[in-house]
């Protein structure tokens, strides 16, 4: 049935490019993302795909074709890391307003400056307010598993919406792990064709894209937008199901390891995550401590009751955060927990953490000590600092 | 949603998705001549339909039919005065106000 | 080419249906639009087209929520990406028409302003070029960037009073001589590449905006087209501005088509470039007792331009 492989994070999306067999691919190389168009670039040129490639010039303008393409009708994808999608910024809300389904493979790189080159979530987490649906991985698995799910997701006539699926640069992306391919007609029946109800090149219809909207219109066109993010949530979840049906590998919008007993425990995206199980194991093996986890899958939307709901009666939960924010409260996703928990009138003590800036790297001693201070502060009920970093020479 | 439907007042579900317009030229719809200050008057008989008002015109405001201008689409024309001063027989003056 | 009109026929060409609707809120007297309706006139009337835009007056006043002023489909995605924006569209047609989910034939044109093609956009619309796209990028070039009110661009000429550029006590304009945008679209050795502007019937501009559309590959029309506002002239004066401006060699009409350099209009008597600059408000400080050097240094660069172009077209 499956195939079994050997494939890094690059490979799997450019495998799943490949199977899913998108007309335009847009794309400007930058480390770590540069492989998935070299990948599909060779596919090109070997005959395995139809998909036609625009060597850009530059980020924003592989966004704005793929815009372009997009609003012509075409299914589109691109790649992108760290500064590549800071030139796209602009780009990335007009795809949103639009409602054009792109969808990007993004390999999360540090923000310059200074430069740098290893996995945070910067460049996504500033892209937080754009409008994207974003999804995140932990493994390479997963990075082509929500890869095949994205076009249903972005396409669906409730949704029509950019996805960004996310990976972490270097750790899944350029790390080799075994994998489960399905089979090319398999994906080809679950992504299915695209016929867009609006296009610019239907014949029948001219079609106008892009206006001056005065403010009499723009409010209620965020509203809509909001309308479609909202509807977003169902339609992972059922496109989630359709893939376990097929595969038997069950997503949500996040997943919950040993979560359910536990007393104390972590919120964290992407391949951090690995780390961290291996150190509940070893807590809940050794000690017989109640520690789980619980790691997010999908950032946008954000899934604020239902992680409420998991979170609420923990005694306390440590967020940690791989990027910055500067707002001396916290990072992006500690100050969503935060709110879903408030909205949820929990009172579960909470503590944000900064971890794994730049591609430092963290260890199952970090999360060991991070679940130890957890229970610490179950005890004393105070919280030093709004947040901490792990790692950090002092 | 019908293009046509769609204004200051329409609620958002109204708004048609990513403010997409599925129709041609709906901005006839929108009159701009009330901007004129001065208004191009047609002398027919003074016309030789030689047509070279016709390219000079901003907003498409000389209409054409079977190779003869026709007079001014007052709905649209806002009055800039090219027209009468390309105009190499005088069938075109131009008057102050509306 | 096949496609092409033999001979320009003035009273069929003005009698094809307008493809750029009223009702857009273009400025009266507007250079720009009459660029546009000339442009898209040149499309054969069974042709279809998706016309692009880069932000700028044009896109901001042609499509106003829920209004917009094309009879064909249109695009505008932002300022500097035109370019960009349009080669998505024409690669996904040609994806599409190969697997047989688009028919009919379609041709793509996108307008910039100087402010977007010259400048912001400069970048985008050389990446598109030099990819060789089957579009026209048309730039409607009216020497500033008018949207915003009429600040300087690398387009606007030495000595232009624009607001970013104010002439004063101490100032004499703008410092710099304009950026030869035509020439380096030349040397990107695209297909086609055309300078242009409104004369009487229009003819020059037409069958440039056809060879345009028409040559396979990728095209650039340079329209000059003024406005009356950042200018300053009687609204009524578009046709003999832009006479004063060919007529003076400071916007040559000019071609180059797969390589060769072509004139293809060479005054009898060149006017001297002051004929063009006397009836707009923004050279006015020119023309203040002791700066005749300025003008005549205006005269200089019309004249070194002038001959270098005409040593390329041989």
């Amino acid at each position: 049935m499956a195939i079994r492989e050997r494939l890094s994070g690059n490979e799997a999306v450019a495998y799943a490019i490949r199977q899913i067999n998108p007309d335009v691919m847009p794309a400007f190389p930058i480390t770590p993302s540069t492989e998935i168009p070299q990948y599909v670039a060779s596919y090109m040129a070997n005959g395995k795909v139809d998909t036609e490639f625009i060597h850009v010039e530059s980020e924003h303008s592989a966004m704005s074709a793929a815009i372009g393409a997009a609003a012509a009708g075409a299914r589109v994808v691109t790649a992108t890391s760290s500064c590549g999608m800071a030139l796209m910024w602009e780009e990335l809300y007009v795809a949103a307003s639009d409602r054009l389904p792109v969808v990007l493979a993004l390999v999360n790189r540090a923000l310059s400056g200074p430069i740098n080159i290893n996995a945070d979530h910067s460049d996504s987490m500033g892209a937080r307010d754009s409008g994207w649906i974003q999804i995140y991985a932990e493994s390479n698995q997963e990075a082509y598993d929500n890869f095949l799910q994205a076009y249903p997701i972005a396409e669906h006539e409730a949704v029509r919406l950019p996805v960004m699926i996310c990976q972490d640069g270097f750790i899944t992306s350029h790390g080799v792990e075994n994998i489960r391919l399905l089979e090319d007609e398999k994906v080809r029946e679950f992504v299915g064709e695209y016929s867009p109800a609006h296009y610019l090149l239907n014949a029948d219809e001219p079609m106008s894209v892009g206006p001056y909207a005065v403010s009499a219109y723009y409010m209620e066109t965020k509203r809509a937008q909001r309308e479609a993010m909202k509807n977003a949530k169902r339609v992972i979840l059922e496109t989630a199901e359709r893939f376990a049906n097929l595969t038997g590998r069950k997503y949500g919008f996040f997943e919950e390891y040993r979560l359910e007993d536990a007393d104390y425990a972590v919120v964290i995206i992407g391949s951090a995550a690995g780390t961290c199980k291996a150190a509940v194991d070893e807590i809940r093996n050794t000690t017989g401590k109640k520690v789980g986890l619980l790691k997010i899958r999908v950032f946008r939307p954000f899934p604020e009751e239902e992680l409420a709901a998991a979170l609420r009666d923990k005694k306390a939960v440590a967020v940690l955060d791989r990027s910055e924010m500067f707002a001396a409260s916290g990072g992006p996703l500690g100050a969503e927990v935060r709110a879903a928990l408030y909205s949820a009138k929990s009172r579960t003590e909470l503590v944000n953490y900064f971890y794994g800036l730049g591609g430092r790297d963290i260890t199952v001693e970090d999360f060991k000590e991070v679940y130890r201070k957890l229970e610490e502060l179950d005890k004393t009920h105070v919280v030093r600092d709004m947040y901490a970093y792990i790692g950090l020479r002092e | 949603m019908r293009n046509e439907a769609i204004n200051e007042k329409s609620p958002w579900q109204e708004i048609t998705e990513g403010n997409q317009i599925y129709e041609a030229a709906t901005s006839r719809r929108f009159c701009t001549g009330e901007w004129r200050t001065s208004t191009p008057v047609y002398h027919k008989e003074k016309c030789r339909q030689c047509l070279l008002c016709v390219p000079v015109c901003p907003d498409s405001s000389i209409p054409v039919r079977e190779g003869q201008r026709q007079d001014f689409d007052y709905d649209h024309c806002k009055g800039c005065g090219i027209c009468g001063k390309v105009c190499p027989f005088g069938a075109i003056e131009m008057k102050e106000g509306k | 080419m096949a496609e092409m009109e033999t001979t320009y026929n003035f009273k069929e060409v003005m009698g094809r249906k307008e493809r750029l609707a009223p009702g857009h809120r273009m400025c009266a007297g507007c250079g720009g639009t009459v660029a546009v309706r000339a442009v898209l006139r040149a499309l054969r009337p069974k042709d279809r087209a998706v016309v692009g835009n880069a932000t700028g007056c044009l896109e901001v006043s042609s499509f106003m929520y829920p209004y917009t002023a094309y009879e064909d489909s249109y695009i505008h995605n932002a300022f500097e990406n035109a370019g960009a924006t349009l080669s998505g569209v024409e690669t996904a047609y040609r994806v599409l028409k190969k697997k047989g989910k688009v028919q009919e034939d379609y041709k793509f044109i996108t307008f910039g302003g100087d402010g977007g093609t010259y400048d912001i956009g400069f970048q985008s619309l050389s990446g598109a070029m030099e990819r060789g796209h089957d579009m026209v990028y048309v730039c409607y070039d009216n020497g500033a960037y008018m949207n915003t009110g009429t600040q300087r661009s690398s387009a606007t000429p030495q000595f232009a009073d624009t607001t970013t550029t104010p002439a004063g006590t101490a100032s004499n304009g703008k410092v710099q001589v304009r950026k030869d945008l035509t020439a380096i679209m030349a040397e990107h050795h695209i297909p086609y590449v055309a300078q242009t502007t409104f004369t009487a019937n229009f003819k020059d501009l037409h069958e440039k905006a056809q060879k345009a559309i028409y040559t396979p590959g990728a095209a650039f029309l340079n329209v000059m087209s003024p406005c009356p506002r950042g200018w300053g002239y009687d609204a009524s004066e578009l046709m003999h501005i832009c006479k004063l401006a060919v007529e003076t060699c400071y916007w040559p009409l000019y071609e180059v088509a797969d390589g060769k350099w072509i004139l293809n209009y060479k005054p009898k008597n060149k006017l001297p470039v002051e004929d063009f600059l006397r009836p707009q408000k923004r050279f006015k400080h020119l023309f203040a007792p002791g700066q005749e050097n300025l003008i005549a240094l205006f005269q200089a660069e019309v004249d070194k331009r002038w001959e270098a172009l005409q040593e390329r077209c041989c």
